[in-house]
């Protein structure tokens, strides 16, 4: 045996259990992409490899649900309730942060609270609300209640507001700027990461979620977003395991490339909502 | 900071006494609400035949899911700070299935273990192993969804990939000194130094899965075959297997519209999900480990 193919060996070895879990990891991946390239026979036989591929699958995807119908709704949702939530939670983390002023400490309380909480005990007379306003059918209530904030944005925000030293700040006011200045020239340019994480978080959320688009757009298709879409796809449409799975794929792909793009603020983001808590 | 109390009262303090006072109230949303006392609670917890199922699937998932997650996620994390190669390419492995949305998870992990032709149950049969009916079966239809649970499990193994690194160094050389062996520097240097990280899972998985909801109703809803919207039918399947709490207060609130009924539910869910926090937060003055004077 050759010392490269011995050395080789000797890192797979040491490594066996790590490679098993990986393997063990995107095997559903492999099988979802290998469905998702059969023939509706063979995704309804016992058999795991497509023969032949089968790449019409995914432009037939289009032609049996308004798929870009949903990702249209689904991009006005998660890019109006991003929006919503920095404009909304920044200026209240700052206040939390950085100002002093009576009840702030109660304040924060609230929104540890108000973050505990499972969103179901508020669920009905929020519905109720937006029922009186004629909202529900449409996105509305997905979107409006995030441009008055949101806690766990809040809540990672003044985590990182705190790690900013108050010199830098002092030092804009002995300059003469104002809190709104000071707000936005340095605490947003040091906040970066944290906005991004924050940002990052609400988008992901929005795009993934399945809960409020079936609570409230449910009684209108033509305002189903792709979580809502993909989850009646099956059923509605009495499609087959392929065209699903490569709905699927279709649904996981944007993720998965932004993660891609974006792999550090992702890794930063998550390891500030655990380390830093 | 005004628009923010705006929407705490809006969203969240009024929501709170509205609920409180919809419980006490019998309210199908097209006539005004009417009073009847404790009724919906009484229902609740002497008739409603669903409560128990719904309660019992809910603390079966603290119960076995939540630690088998932490666990999980805990081991993965060990294993990539043991790894000498490729750490990049494994962490972005193990992270991944974490970025796929719930709905498309469920969706291709219905289509994974389905009984018949489904690969799992594939390979299972070349092993000479008849594998179970998985979604289908009601043993084995929470275990198919802690499974769904442990594959997106990569945010929480981030997280104790970052706390592990932390863990300082002297720490090890010290015990290394001392003869501790590797067992032994695990039990008493890496646990207490990242017990707040265990303490903070602990907490997340608890609250997450007061909440469960998504994968529960999509993956019955699915595995019956009936469209997600009209599943209120097949509520739990099988055999009320699926059907946690959230999902029954979603289907009496939202399907029936009995609101009085549903607000009477989320008050209960209220009162345990404040009593299991602070339960936890309680306890964990006994296990949990604070470096230095206090948090970071």
């Amino acid at each position: 045996m050759s010392p490269r193919r011995k050395k080789f060996l000797i890192a797979v070895a040491d490594h066996s259990l790590l490679i098993v879990a990986a393997i063990m990891f995107l095997a559903p991946f492999v099988f979802i992409v290998l469905t998702s390239l059969m023939t509706n026979d063979q995704a309804l036989s016992s058999r795991l490899w497509p023969d032949p591929f089968q790449w019409g699958n995914f432009a037939e995807v289009f032609h049996t649900a308004p798929i870009w119908r949903y990702a249209f709704n689904t991009t006005i949702y998660a890019v109006l309730a991003t929006i919503g939530v920095l404009v909304s939670s920044i200026p209240v983390a700052y206040a939390l942060s950085r100002l002093r002023w009576r009840g702030r400490d109660v304040a924060f309380i609230l929104v540890l609270v108000a973050m505990m909480l499972p969103f179901q005990v508020t669920v009905v007379p929020v519905y109720v609300l937006f029922s009186k306003l004629h909202l529900v059918g449409s996105l509305w209530p997905l979107i409006i209640p995030n441009f008055l904030g949101d806690a766990f944005s809040i809540f990672l925000l003044r985590q990182f507001f705190m790690t900013i030293p108050e010199e830098y700040a002092d030092a804009a006011r002995v300059d003469g700027c104002g809190e709104l200045r000071i707000l936005v020239s340095v605490f947003l340019r040091l906040a970066k990461p944290a906005i991004a994480a924050v940002a990052l978080f609400e988008f992901l959320f929005c795009f993934n979620d399945f809960f409020g688009p079936l609570l409230y757009t449910s009684e209108d298709p033509s305002n189903w977003t792709l979580s809502l879409g993909l989850a009646q796809f099956r059923t509605i449409y009495q499609v087959q395991w392929n065209l699903t799975m490569a709905a699927t794929l279709l649904f996981m792909a944007p993720v998965i490339v932004l993660f891609f793009l974006a792999q550090r603020a992702f890794v930063e983001g998550v390891t500030l909502t655990g380390v830093k808590g | 900071m005004s628009p923010w109390i705006v929407g705490f009262t809006v969203f969240f303090g009024y929501p709170l006494v509205s609920s409180a006072y919809l419980s006490l109230t019998h309210y199908d949303l097209l006539s005004a609400p009417r009073w009847v006392g404790l009724a919906n609670y009484r229902f609740l917890f002497e008739q409603d035949q669903q409560v128990w199922p719904a309660v019992r699937n809910t603390l079966w998932l603290m119960a076995f899911a939540v630690p088998l997650q932490v666990l999980f996620a805990f081991g993965v994390a060990l294993m990539l700070t043991r790894a000498r190669r490729g750490v990049g390419f494994f962490r972005t492995v193990f992270y991944l299935p974490a970025l796929a949305p719930p709905v498309a998870a469920t969706l291709g992990f219905v289509y994974l273990l389905n009984p018949a032709t489904g690969p799992v149950n594939v390979i299972l049969g070349h092993l000479g192993i008849e594998g179970p009916l998985w979604f289908n079966s009601p043993t084995w239809s929470k275990p198919s969804l802690v499974l769904l649970g442990m594959w997106g499990v990569g945010n929480l193994m981030i997280i104790f990939l970052a706390a592990l690194i932390d863990v300082p160094r002297h720490l090890y050389e010290s015990a290394l000194i001392d003869g501790a062996g590797p067992f032994q520097r695990l039990r008493w240097v890496t646990l207490p130094t990242i017990s707040p990280v265990i303490l903070f899972a602990v907490v997340i998985g608890v609250i997450e899965s007061l909440q469960y909801f998504t994968q529960a109703y999509v993956a019955a809803s699915i595995a019956t075959g009936q469209a997600a919207s009209e599943s209120a039918v097949n509520l739990g399947y099988p055999e009320n297997s699926t059907l946690f709490y959230p999902v029954l207060l979603y289907t009496q609130g939202f399907r029936y519209f009995n609101m009085g009924y549903a607000s009477a539910m989320a008050m209960l869910l209220l009162a345990v999900a404040l009593t299991i926090t602070l339960l936890i937060l309680r306890s964990s003055r006994l296990w949990v480990f604070y470096q230095g004077a206090g948090r970071r």
